[in-house]
C-alpha cells in the first residue's frame, strides 16, 4: 500500500518514498510543498466559512460513525475498520485492544463534538463561528480567528491525541497534519471520514514529512500544536504560536484524610499507571503519599506484576511492544543504572514479576510494569516518565506535596480536605485537576485536555455600539 | 569534452594525469612546501609508488584540519611563487575557517561548466544574479567568471551562512527568518529592476524567491543551483512548482576543495540526481565507510571521497561529510557518478527509484 500526500485535499505523489514495512510506503513531502500550499490556504478557509458551523458539527457526528464502521480510502486502496486495527498494530505494536480503545476515544470526541466545543467556549452557540458574535448572559461578545490554519505534528504512540485537532474544523480552521512516522493511518482515516461526511476536502492537508517538514508546518501555519518531550518544549518555546504538549508527569496525591482508605482504590492506582499500555501523558508517573508508603507500594506492585506480555491480538493484552528494540533496552538500562548509582530507590515490582523487566515475547520486546519506591522526591526516578507502565511512589507530608510536584499535566487528588482542595485549585503547576479517587487518565469531554483549542485559535475583541443590523 | 572518451580512455587519462600531478607536487622544482615536507615525514616518495590512480590508496585520507592550521602560503607550488593568488574559504564554517589558495582553477572549472550548457539553456549574453554566500568564497569569483565568458555581467546578493549558523545555534529562528527575508528582498529588487535571465542560488533561497514572484514571468531562463541536499522530490518540486516547468535547471554538487560536479542529463520524469566530478582534475569515489580503500557496489550508498589533483592544489582521498549512491558512467561522463547526495549517515531506509 502506498500512502500519498494530501495537498489541501488533492492527492500528490512524491518522488521521495519511505518504506515503513514490506507492505507500506508513505510519500514524503518536502517542506517547500507545505509553504507553497499555505499560499492557497485562504481558499480552504473560505470553503469552511461557506458552511454553517451547525452543519459542520452534523458532519463531524456523521464522521464519527464512518470512522468506526466504514471502509475508507487509504492511499491507493480502501481500509476497513479491522484492517485499520491490524495495520496500526503492526506498525506501532499497540495491542488490538488498545487500538480499539483509542478508536473509541476518537469516536467519542467526534460524536460529542457539540459537548467538546461547548466545554471549550463555555457554552456559546456554534453561531460564534459563523458570525463572530454571540450573546453571553446578555452581553455581546465578539470573537475572531487568530489564524487561517492549524498545523499539527502528531506522535506515533497515541492515536487518541488526534481527537485534539478535530474541533478546529468545526471552528472553521483548516488543518495541516504531519502524521507520526509509525501512525499515518489514524489521522488519514479521520480526514477521510470527515471528507466523506461532508467537510470540504481542501480543508485538510496531510503531509508525511521529515523533521524539517514538521518544523515548517508548525512555524508556517498561524497556529501549531506539537507533541513531545522536554526537548520539544524547549525547541518551540520561542514561538508563541506553537503549543507543545510535552511530558505529562501526571500524579496521584493522597491526602491525609484519605490515606486510611487507600485499599479501596487499588484498582484506580493500577489503571492510572497501566491503562493504554502506560504510554499516555495522562498515565500516572508518580504517587505521593503522606504515610504508609511501603504497604501501598507492595500492594500496587503485586497488582502491576500481574500485567504480563500477551500477543497483540489477545483480547486481554495491555502491554505494548516496542517497535524500536534499542529504545526498550535504553529505557531498561537507564532505570537499572539509576537504581544502582543513586541510593534510596527500590524496584518494588522486581520481587513480584515473573522475570526481568525487559522481556522478549511474541516476537517483540516488552518492558514489564515497574513501580519504584523512592526515599526522596529528589531521586532521578521520582518524577520521570517512560513509555510503559512506570511510576514512582514517594512519601512526604501533605503540606509539602504541592510545592514538590512541579509542572504536572494531571493531578488526581484523593481528598475531601476543603482547604487543600482550595490550594490545589489555585496551583499554577497543574493543567488538569481531578478531585477525588479518580484515575489520572479520566476524560470528561466538556473539559479541555491541555490548553484550550478555542482560546488558541480565537481571540475576543471588545465590541460596542449599534449591533442591531448584525443580530 | 569528456564525452568524446570511452571508459577505458577516461581511465587511462586519469592515470596519466595522476602521474603528472604526483610528479608536480612532489618534485622539489615544482612542489609546495607542505607536500614536500609531508613526503619527508612520511618516509616514502609518492613519485615512486604512485603510477596510476589506483595507487592513490597509498595515501591515507586527507585531514582537512590541515587547511585550518597551516598557513595557506605553504601550499604555493614553487613554480607559482611570485604570482598573486586568491585565498578562498569554505562555506558555513565558524571559528577558524578552512582555506585554500588558487589561481586559475575556478576559471577552468567554470569554463568547462559553461561549455557543457548551450545558449538554449543559459542564454548567451544574459546577465546573471548570484544570491548566496559571496565573501571569501571561490564561488563568488566563479559565477562572475561564468557570466562574463557567456557575455553577461553578474550581480550579487550576499548571504552570510556563518551568521545564519550562529543565529540557529542561539535559537534565534525568527531572526534567521528575518535575515533570509532581507536577502530575498534585495534579490527581488534586482530582478525587478535589471535585465536578469540567469540565476545562481541555493535551492532554499530559490524557493523563497519563487514565493514572492513568478521567476518565469520575471524573465528568468536558466537556474544553476547547489549547496544543499536535493532529494528527487526536491528536484521535482523545484522543476514543477518553483520553476513552473518553464525554466532550465542545472543542479550541481561542489565545494571549495573540488570545484563543481555537473549533474547528468535526466529523462522527463526522472528526478534522481547523479553528479560527475570534473575528472581528471578531481575524482569522486563512493567508498565503504568502514574501509575507504574499497568502493561500494553500484546502487549502494557509501561515503563520498574526493581527490583533487591540479597544479594549483593537491588533496588526496578527502572524506566528505556526505554520502551518496555509487552510479556508473553515462554518455556524458565516462566515469562513476555520485547519486542522491545527502549528509553522511543521515539516511533512513528510503526507496530508491530510477537509479540509473
Amino acid at each position: 500500500m502506498q500512502i500519498p500526500i494530501l495537498r489541501l485535499g488533492e492527492t500528490y505523489h512524491s518522488a521521495d518514498l519511505a518504506e515503513l514495512n514490506d507492505n507500506l510506503t508513505t510519500h514524503t513531502a518536502n517542506p517547500g510543498l507545505i509553504r507553497r500550499d499555505l499560499l492557497r490556504i485562504s481558499e480552504s478557509k473560505a470553503a469552511l466559512d461557506a458552511i454553517p458551523a451547525e452543519t459542520l458539527a452534523d458532519y463531524c457526528e456523521a464522521a464519527a460513525e464512518l470512522f468506526m464502521t466504514a471502509d475508507l480510502p487509504c492511499g491507493d486502496s480502501t481500509q476497513s475498520p479491522q484492517e485499520y486495527i491490524e495495520s496500526l498494530s503492526d506498525l506501532t505494536r499497540l495491542p488490538h485492544t488498545l487500538v480499539k480503545m483509542n478508536m473509541g476515544k476518537i469516536h467519542a470526541a467526534m460524536s460529542q463534538i457539540r459537548t467538546v466545543i461547548g466545554g471549550l467556549t463555555r457554552g456559546m452557540s456554534l453561531e460564534i463561528f459563523d458570525r463572530g458574535l454571540a450573546s453571553v448572559d446578555g452581553l455581546d461578545v465578539n470573537f475572531y480567528p487568530t489564524t487561517s490554519s492549524l498545523g499539527v505534528s502528531l506522535p506515533s504512540n497515541a492515536p487518541a491525541v488526534n481527537s485534539l485537532w478535530i474541533p478546529a474544523l468545526v471552528m472553521k480552521i483548516p488543518v495541516l497534519l504531519k502524521p507520526g512516522r509509525e501512525d499515518p493511518f489514524t489521522p488519514l482515516r479521520i480526514v477521510q471520514a470527515m471528507i466523506q461526511a461532508g467537510f470540504p476536502k481542501q480543508a485538510f492537508g496531510f503531509y508525511p514529512t521529515t523533521h524539517e517538514g514538521g518544523d515548517t508546518l508548525l512555524t508556517s501555519c498561524g497556529a501549531g500544536i506539537s507533541f513531545g518531550s522536554d526537548v520539544t518544549v524547549k525547541k518551540y518555546a520561542p514561538f508563541k504560536t506553537i503549543q507543545v504538549h510535552g511530558t505529562g508527569r501526571s500524579k496521584i496525591l493522597i491526602g491525609e484524610d484519605y490515606i486510611d482508605k487507600w485499599q479501596d482504590h487499588l484498582d484506580v492506582f493500577v489503571t492510572s499507571i497501566a491503562a493504554n499500555g502506560g504510554r499516555s501523558c495522562i498515565n500516572t508517573s508518580s504517587i505521593l503519599v503522606p504515610s504508609g508508603r511501603d504497604d501501598i507500594a507492595e500492594a500496587i506492585a503485586a497488582e502491576l506484576a500481574k500485567v504480563e506480555p500477551l500477543a497483540r491480538d489477545d483480547q486481554n493484552a495491555l502491554l505494548c511492544g516496542f517497535a524500536n528494540t534499542d529504545l526498550a533496552s535504553g529505557i531498561d538500562g537507564m532505570i537499572e543504572g539509576l537504581l544502582e548509582d543513586e541510593p534510596g530507590a527500590t524496584d518494588v515490582t522486581a520481587k513480584f514479576r515473573n522475570g526481568d523487566r525487559k522481556v522478549e515475547a511474541f516476537d517483540q520486546t516488552y518492558l514489564r510494569p515497574t513501580l519504584i519506591a523512592c526515599d526522596s522526591k529528589e531521586h532521578s526516578l521520582a518524577n520521570t516518565e517512560f513509555m510503559f507502565p512506570f511510576a514512582s511512589i514517594v512519601q512526604m507530608p501533605q503540606s509539602e506535596m504541592l510545592e514538590s510536584i512541579g509542572e504536572t499535566l494531571v493531578v488526581s487528588a484523593f481528598t475531601e480536605d476543603k482547604d487543600w482542595i482550595q490550594d490545589l485549585m489555585i496551583s499554577p503547576d497543574i493543567e488538569r485537576l481531578n478531585i477525588g479517587p479518580f484515575p489520572t487518565n479520566r476524560v470528561q469531554w466538556e473539559q479541555p485536555h491541555e490548553g484550550n483549542l478555542f482560546e488558541f485559535l480565537y481571540r475576543r475583541r471588545a465590541i460596542q455600539g449599534n449591533l442591531t443590523s448584525v443580530k | 569534452m569528456s564525452a568524446s572518451l570511452t571508459v577505458s580512455e577516461a581511465s587511462a587519462q586519469l592515470d596519466t594525469h595522476t602521474r603528472e600531478m604526483i610528479d608536480w607536487h612532489f618534485s622539489p622544482e615544482t612542489g609546495c612546501p607542505y607536500w614536500l615536507d609531508w613526503a619527508k615525514a612520511a618516509g616514502w616518495d609518492p613519485r615512486e609508488k604512485v603510477k596510476c590512480f589506483a595507487d592513490m590508496m597509498h595515501f591515507d585520507n586527507f585531514d582537512d584540519e590541515v587547511l585550518r592550521k597551516e598557513d595557506p602560503a605553504k601550499f604555493i607550488p614553487k613554480q607559482y611563487l611570485g604570482r598573486p593568488y586568491n585565498v578562498f574559504e569554505t562555506g558555513g564554517t565558524t571559528g577558524m575557517p578552512k582555506q585554500r589558495i588558487g589561481w586559475d582553477d575556478y576559471k577552468t572549472d567554470y569554463t568547462e561548466f559553461s561549455e557543457h550548457y548551450g545558449p538554449d539553456f543559459f542564454p548567451q549574453g544574459a546577465n546573471w544574479l548570484m544570491v548566496g554566500p559571496t565573501g571569501p568564497r571561490r564561488l563568488r569569483m566563479a559565477i562572475e567568471h561564468l557570466a562574463n565568458i557567456r557575455g553577461g555581467a553578474c550581480y550579487f546578493i550576499d548571504l552570510d551562512p556563518r551568521w545564519v549558523k550562529r543565529l540557529i545555534g542561539m535559537g534565534e529562528m525568527q531572526m534567521a527568518k528575518a535575515y533570509q527575508e532581507h536577502v530575498i528582498d534585495q534579490a527581488v529588487t534586482i530582478i525587478r529592476h535589471r535585465d536578469i535571465q540567469c540565476l545562481f542560488t541555493t535551492p532554499r533561497l530559490l524557493e523563497s524567491l519563487s514565493l514572492r514572484m513568478s521567476l518565469a514571468d520575471a524573465g528568468i531562463r536558466g537556474v544553476f543551483a547547489g549547496g544543499t541536499t536535493m532529494t528527487p522530490q526536491y528536484v521535482k518540486f523545484i522543476q514543477e512548482e518553483v520553476l513552473e516547468g518553464k525554466i532550465n535547471y542545472a543542479p550541481t554538487y561542489g565545494n571549495t576543495l573540488m570545484g563543481l560536479a555537473i549533474s547528468k542529463k535526466r529523462e522527463p520524469g526522472e528526478y534522481s540526481l547523479t553528479y560527475h566530478a570534473p575528472q581528471p582534475r578531481a575524482t569522486l569515489r563512493v567508498v565503504d565507510p568502514k574501509d575507504s580503500t574499497k568502493l561500494v557496489e553500484y546502487g549502494e550508498y557509501g561515503r563520498v571521497e574526493l581527490t583533487t589533483m591540479t597544479k594549483e592544489f593537491f588533496v588526496p582521498r578527502f572524506l566528505e561529510r556526505d554520502e551518496a549512491i555509487r552510479r556508473p558512467e553515462c554518455e556524458e561522463f565516462p566515469w562513476d557518478g555520485v547519486g542522491d547526495v545527502r549528509p553522511f549517515q543521515s539516511g533512513t531506509k528510503a526507496v530508491i527509484e530510477g537509479v540509473y
